[in-house]
């Protein structure tokens, strides 16, 4: 599984590898719709489509023995850190082939060979634990470094202020991450946030902040990569603002009604994917039939990998019993 | 063996953890530079420095959540909370994320951090500041409690503690650091955890109690003054308790009494007493008895603190009524009720 994993992740610095990537993720989510809409997903769901480049590009920049934090909308951060589309398909329908054998669900994903620290389903819970990873690489000068991903409405709750207070006040080697989708939860931002750039918040830290364009892949590698330099030189931490668009409602139950009209098609007109494939064409790297073969590709090896997860066996009883104090 | 206060007992488990394992840290309000609220990190700076003992803000949810961090990226933190309380700020860092992450990464990711807390009556500090509070750690799956009775179980179950390899709390009676007690340094001196101390042995009743309650329950039996003996039981650890322990002692006395720091409603007494109430149904010769706190805040003037915890003088006199009538005397507060 590690082989495939890192395999994947170098996969990432090809000339096409981000717009695969990205391309897999999309279909990935869009087959999770269908399995919820079958019945196959318990609980709830938290769809990333729109949000690709936020995650490609944070995987992209981030070495393998980095450590990211990641929110419960976690799936196509998981996958762009080299997770298959069978061990996350897998988990989201409770099979021994997911990546936490089945007993974590779509808020669990999991994957620590390749810097995927269980995501958290706690809003903002990650930030503190980033921190916490920095800290352990400050004190045994391993040079790792820590990425917390998280929404813009964890930067509202207590543990965004602790956490960048705390790396700052340490200089401690992490990158926050935060990807503004304009809506927490089901509330707009302009309801709960009284700034207009959240990366404004970097400077009560005394700590660098950017607007970042969180639909352009390169540009997210680029942004993170600086930071993670900066962090890794002793440079102490950085406030990435990601602006970006869940196309996509809160959860499964969420049709993301209160919207206002025509934004989601704004946003359309700025996809990611699109975005990366039109740098691609123009560079003269691919054409679009070359990409187009490409994603029906990467479609059909999604409903393979979803075939096969849906068909792997439910967990023992006897795992449920397990693991329970490490 | 050596006569130390309970203080200096957290004190030398702490270096001599520091000392023989490189990725033990601490974090903590004011335990570097002013060697803690309670003196019970005092001088550690000096020895293990800066980067290894830290000076945090009054910021619990950043810390701890720090230490959940770090722990999971090979450190093993130590955390001092200053009054058990103040968890309750970053309760989600411990209940929801640490006591989580061995299970959902299927045992490759560890939590091994430890938090240390004051807690508990006895001092004056009033009903923010007093309270025992295990029950917010008890019945969390994945999370170990462990409560030391004085400087011996102090220094032995913290070493135990910061060697678990995932997250233990351990509450350290607060009204007990200033107390004495032989104490053995050394690896021989580790308790393991869930293991309990027999203290006393006797025949009429056996007394579990933990934390404070262990002196009380001594006092309690030296008060009888023969009248009846008793097997008294420190607990030590509370998560996993030692059923066998309490099971092989009732099952001698046929008497069961908990004298406990916790609410009458849902304090830990009553799950010793319903474990043993199903294993010895027909063989106990009187009620299980359990003598605790009141169901109400910790009170701050100094006669009601100390009616609110059990005192020696309680526990005598309710056990003396239990071994007298067979029959389990009401609570102090619904006899005193019907006066």
């Amino acid at each position: 599984m590690t082989g495939e994993r890192r395999e994947r992740r170098a996969q990432l610095a090809t000339p096409l590898g981000p717009f695969e990537r990205m391309a897999e993720i999309r279909a990935v989510e869009e087959h999770i719709q269908l399995l919820f809409n079958e019945g196959h997903v318990r609980g709830s769901t938290h769809l990333s489509n729109g949000q690709e480049a936020v995650a490609v590009g944070v995987a992209a920049a981030a070495r393998l023995t980095d450590v990211v934090t990641c929110t419960y909308r976690g799936h196509g951060q998981a996958l762009a850190l080299g997770l298959t589309a069978k061990e996350v398909i897998g988990e989201i329908v409770g099979r021994t082939v997911g990546c936490a054998g089945g007993l974590g669900g779509s808020m669990h994903l999991v994957g620590p060979d390749v810097g995927l620290w269980p995501t958290f389903a706690i809003v903002g819970a990650g930030l503190p634990v980033a921190v916490g990873a920095a800290l352990a690489s400050q004190v045994n000068r391993s040079g790792r470094a820590a990425i917390a991903v998280f929404g813009d409405g964890a930067a509202n709750i207590g543990a965004f202020h602790e956490s960048l207070n705390l790396a700052a006040i340490w200089q401690l080697p992490v990158v926050f991450v935060c990807e503004n989708n304009l809506y927490g939860e089901y509330t707009r931002i302009q309801l709960s946030t009284p700034v207009s750039d959240l990366a404004d918040r970097a400077a009560g830290y005394a700590i660098p902040g950017l607007v970042v364009d969180g639909q352009d892949v390169a540009a997210v590698t680029a942004a993170v990569s600086e930071a993670l330099e900066r962090a890794r030189a002793d440079g102490g931490p950085t406030l990435l603002e990601m602006k970006t668009y869940r196309y996509s409602g809160h959860s499964k139950s969420d049709p993301g009604s209160y919207r206002p009209a025509g934004e989601l098609d704004q946003w359309l007109r700025r996809d990611p994917i699109t975005i990366e494939a039109g740098r691609l064409i123009d560079g003269g790297t691919a054409t679009a039939e070359q990409l187009a073969a490409v994603s029906s590709r990467i479609a059909a090896e999604v409903r393979r990998a979803a075939a096969d997860a849906l068909a792997a066996p439910q967990p023992a009883v006897a795992e449920m019993l397990i693991h329970v104090h490490g | 063996m050596t006569k130390v206060r309970m203080r200096q007992a957290v004190i030398q488990a702490l270096a001599d953890e520091l000392e023989s394992d490189p990725s033990v840290i601490l974090l903590g309000e004011d335990i570097a530079a002013a060697g803690g609220a309670f003196k019970a990190t005092e001088g550690l700076l000096d020895r293990f420095g800066p980067v290894r003992v830290r000076d945090t803000p009054i910021s619990e949810m950043g810390f701890l959540g720090a230490a959940v961090g770090a722990a999971m990226a090979g450190l093993r933190p130590v955390v001092e909370m200053m009054f058990v309380e103040f968890t309750g700020v970053a309760l989600d860092q411990l209940v929801t994320e640490a006591a989580k992450v061995s299970y959902l990464s299927r045992g490759e990711l560890t939590a091994p951090l430890t938090v240390r807390a004051s807690a508990g009556a006895g001092l004056g500090f009033g009903c923010q500041h007093s309270q025992f509070l295990d029950h917010w750690f008890r019945a969390t799956p994945g999370l170990k409690l462990a409560v030391p009775s004085g400087a011996r179980t102090a220094y032995g179950l913290l070493r135990a503690a910061i060697r678990d390899p995932g997250p233990v709390v351990v509450l350290e009676p607060r009204v007990l650091y200033g107390d004495r007690e032989d104490v053995e340094f050394g690896e021989a001196g580790i308790l393991p955890l869930g293991r309990a101390h027999r203290v006393s042995s006797g025949d009429d009743v056996t007394l579990v109690a933990l934390g404070a309650t262990v002196p009380t329950a001594v006092a309690a039996q030296q008060l009888a003054a023969g009248a009846w003996t008793a097997d008294i039981i420190d607990l030590q650890t509370l998560v996993p308790w030692d059923r066998q322990s309490v099971l092989g002692s009732v099952r001698h006395t046929g008497r069961l009494v908990v004298v406990e720091e916790s609410p009458y409603s849902g304090g830990w007494g009553s799950e010793i007493c319903d474990y043993i109430a199903g294993e010895l149904f027909g063989e106990l010769t009187a009620p299980a008895l359990r003598v605790t706190t009141p169901d109400t805040p910790v009170p701050y003037s100094q006669p009601l603190e100390e009616r609110f915890v059990p005192s020696p003088e309680l526990v005598a006199d309710q056990v003396g009524q239990l071994l007298a009538t067979g029959r389990r005397p009401a609570p102090w507060w619904e006899a005193s009720a019907q006066r």
